[in-house]
């Protein structure tokens, strides 16, 4: 086979430069190490994260107007208005039942919204659209059931959802809530306040006797992003009703709510300074031949042009992705006990994810080398290309990382250009029903990992077929 | 080794508004030494590109025992070839230059040792070729030649760089080549190096062949039918042969070139004119004087000679 001996020509050709193997161990040595720089940060955290009853960090803060019920029961209560100081669309209030008061515990809610309509959400993850325009809302319990419906007029009922909350103690607290998450505004949010104002509750079943208590819940969990400035929270009866003031949220914790929280793909910072290294000894792969006019005897030696083209973006690959390989499978898993150990919350990801990470982060370093030694092939300058596959890789890389780039130029850098390859490396999950600041600074990608990924590979195969057909129709 | 025969066949190349090579045709055949001769911008690298398929022409064919180079296998076992001995990686070891060129043909580690014997390298193979002396990598591009024991050999330029010693041994080993009914084509911008080994010469300008004939057969043109006479009386000398119907040339002090005259009828008329002479030679022309003779017009880039008062 001409073919595996082109492979092996190239391979010992790449082996047989010091730097070149030498750069590639560097780059696997800086995802291994990099992680390094970003120790030593904030590891002391006022309170622990809540976490969820499915075991993930969670936002558990809320403005709460309860009574207790034993057994079965129900709720009813006409929402008349629902405004918060800087218009937060998941500003939330309506109906609550809990299982109990410690941060994370399990509740099934109904709401009406700032401007997602009426929505049934329970345990933080799950979350059911109702009506949009209804504005009254019923919680049923029987046993560990719980029942959710709106109605536009209080006397037509649509069912919502009904929800299970396994382990349910015979007496729980229930009762009105008002919510409101912080506004994203950029790349930062402003703590908001949302102010509600129920008619008087309509109940059924054993509710305890008195009156109706009201406090902010979860005011000290370190997702709690406060009031917004002079709207505290509060709670007030009327003649015919409840105004109730409230913030925090009922929803999954994002980077956004937990700030020193870490995400297991902050572990791959050393994508970047490797990826420099990778580019730069990718793209000399071919210019070296060129300016030292070895080009002639690669190509005399191997007359089919496109076999030897591809015969070195293979060895590239092959070598990049098991170096790159080799150092996220051993960083990740090393790093996470490592930054576990000293206190460090860390976003939790299944092992599915972190392989994902791993893996897909090895592929990244192996495209955008092929990329590289294509851009290299066109180009054939190695100042030249090593300018034009930093600025097209590297470039959007670094700019997507900085935290202050205005989001919609993150994203779209993240989603066009080679970069979005690194979507490979979300481990943290977007919500849709909690509003954020998703950047890749955050570990948020636009794009799905592998569609990431195949952006990457479109720009990579767009490239090579360039160098492919101009290599064969130059003379060398 | 039939399928030897290095062939080109009406080459036609232009880069931008330079004409290149303007019609080239001439073979290189098995069992003889070829010198591809002619000043620099010729033609003769160009040509060597296309037979290696690295340059398209834009007319014409070019054949390595019959086949073009690009259709080969493992071309390096057809046609060795040394174009550019600079063109080498320099952290890049001799030896591993060998190896991939040995792994590319589908050639074992044993190959590369001998070639590397073979040229005189063994010492220096492990060595990064950055640090190689132009005569160093003239050898090491010898040896990338010989790798796939090739029926056919081309060299573009192998004297350059080279000490003496290096010159002589390149000499006698291109003839031994040869003698094994190998295809052997050198090129070169100064005859000189060719001489004593060349059988064939092709002579090259401005991209076309200007004479392709036997190195003995070129001499005899070049030398003509001039006879030189050594005088101490040059004067009365040439006055005597002009006056007789010679041309007659000036060639030193007491030496003159003397053209339309057999040598009988010099040693005639001298005489009758009681002229003394010491010596009467025909002339026989150097190779590089048949070369000078040949590429005078076709010489593209001449430095501007300028007379300086005595």
């Amino acid at each position: 086979m001409t073919w595996l001996r082109l492979l092996r020509a190239e391979w010992t050709k790449f082996l047989s430069v010091r730097g070149w193997a030498g750069g590639v161990a560097v780059a696997a040595l800086l995802i291994l190490l990099f992680p390094v720089v970003g120790l030593g940060g904030s590891r002391d955290q006022a309170s622990p994260v809540p976490i969820g009853p499915d075991g993930e960090p969670v936002s558990d803060s809320y403005y709460f107007v309860s009574r207790s019920l034993s057994g079965d029961g129900q709720i009813t209560v006409a929402v008349n208005g629902l405004a918060s100081t800087l218009g937060t669309p998941w500003a939330k209030a309506g109906l609550i039942i809990t299982a109990g008061s410690e941060p994370g515990a399990r509740y099934a809610a109904v709401m009406v919204t700032g401007g997602h309509g009426v929505r049934m959400q329970h345990d933080y993850l799950h979350d059911r659209a109702g009506s949009a325009s209804a504005r009254w809302l019923r919680l049923t319990r029987g046993g560990d059931t719980i029942t959710g419906e709106s109605s536009v007029d209080g006397r037509a009922w649509s069912r919502i959802d009904t929800v299970r909350l396994p382990g349910l103690a015979t007496t729980v607290r229930a009762g009105l809530f008002v919510a409101c998450p912080a506004r994203v505004q950029g790349v930062g949010t402003a703590a908001d306040t949302a102010t509600a104002e129920f008619g008087t509750p309509r109940l059924a079943g054993a509710w305890s006797p008195g009156e109706w208590a009201g406090a902010q819940v979860g005011a000290h969990t370190p997702g709690f992003a406060g009031y917004a400035p002079g709207s505290p929270g509060s709670f007030t009866a009327s003649g015919s009703g409840f105004t109730v003031a409230g913030a925090g949220d009922l929803a999954p914790a994002t980077r956004g709510d937990v700030p020193v929280g870490a995400a297991a793909g902050d572990l791959l910072l050393g994508t970047f300074p490797a990826l420099i290294v990778v580019v730069v000894v990718a793209t000399l792969t071919i210019t070296t031949e060129y300016r030292y006019g070895l080009i002639g005897g690669t190509l005399s030696a191997g007359p089919s042009r496109g076999r030897v083209l591809a015969a070195k973006a293979t060895v590239l690959a092959g070598v990049t992705f098991a170096a790159g390989l080799v150092a996220t499978v051993v960083a990740i898993p090393l790093w996470l006990r490592l930054i576990r150990g000293l206190g460090i919350f860390v976003f939790p990801a299944p092992p599915g994810v972190l392989l994902r990470a791993e893996v897909g982060t090895a592929a990244v370093l192996a495209v955008v080398a092929v990329f590289a030694l294509a851009v290299g092939t066109v180009v054939r300058r190695s100042a030249t290309a090593v300018t034009t596959v930093v600025v097209t890789t590297v470039l959007p890389y670094l700019l997507a990382l900085v935290p202050f780039l205005p989001p919609p130029m993150a994203q779209w850098l993240t989603r066009f250009t080679p970069v979005a390859g690194l979507a490979v490396q979300q481990t943290v999950i977007r919500y849709p029903q909690v509003d954020t600041v998703y950047t890749p600074a955050n570990g948020y990608y636009p794009l799905p990992p592998w569609a990431g990924l195949a952006v990457l590979c479109g720009y990579t195969v767009l490239a090579l077929g360039l160098a492919s057909v101009l290599l064969r129709r130059r003379d060398a | 080794m039939s399928d030897a025969t290095i062939e080109v066949a009406g080459l036609r190349k232009r880069y931008g508004s330079t004409t290149a090579l303007d019609g080239m045709t001439f073979a290189a055949v098995p069992g003889r030494v070829t010198g591809f001769i002619g000043p620099n911008g010729a033609g003769k690298s160009t040509t060597m590109r296309i037979i290696l398929g690295l340059h398209t022409a834009d007319a014409g064919q070019a054949r390595v025992g019959g086949r073009p180079y690009r259709s080969l296998r493992y071309p390096l076992r057809s046609l060795g070839a040394l174009l550019d001995a600079s063109a080498l990686h320099p952290a890049r070891s001799g030896r591993n230059h060998l190896l991939w060129l040995a792994q590319s043909q589908g050639l074992g580690r044993r190959r590369v040792d001998e070639v590397i014997e073979q040229v005189g390298l063994t010492a220096a193979g492990r060595r990064a070729a950055g640090g190689y002396s132009l005569g160093m990598r003239q050898r090491l591009g010898i040896a990338a030649a010989l790798l796939g024991d090739p029926p056919a050999i081309m060299l573009d330029e192998p004297f350059n760089g080279m000490d003496p010693e290096g010159i002589v041994w390149l000499r006698g080993f291109l003839r031994a080549l040869a003698g094994q009914q190998r295809a052997v084509l050198v090129s070169s911008h100064l005859m000189s190096e060719l001489q004593g080994m060349a059988d064939h010469v092709v002579v090259v300008g401005r991209g076309r062949v200007i004479a392709d004939s036997s190195v003995a057969d070129l001499i005899a043109a070049a030398s003509g039918d001039r006879v030189l006479v050594r005088t101490g009386a040059s004067r009365e000398a040439a006055a005597a042969l002009v006056a007789a119907g010679a041309e007659v040339t000036r060639a030193d002090q007491d030496l003159l070139g003397v053209r339309g005259m057999a040598a009988e009828r010099i040693v005639a008329v001298l005489a009758a004119g009681r002229v003394p002479f010491s010596e009467l030679a025909p002339h026989r022309a150097t190779l590089e004087e048949a070369y000078l003779d040949l590429t005078g017009e076709a010489v593209e880039y001449r430095a501007t000679t300028t007379e300086v008062a005595p």
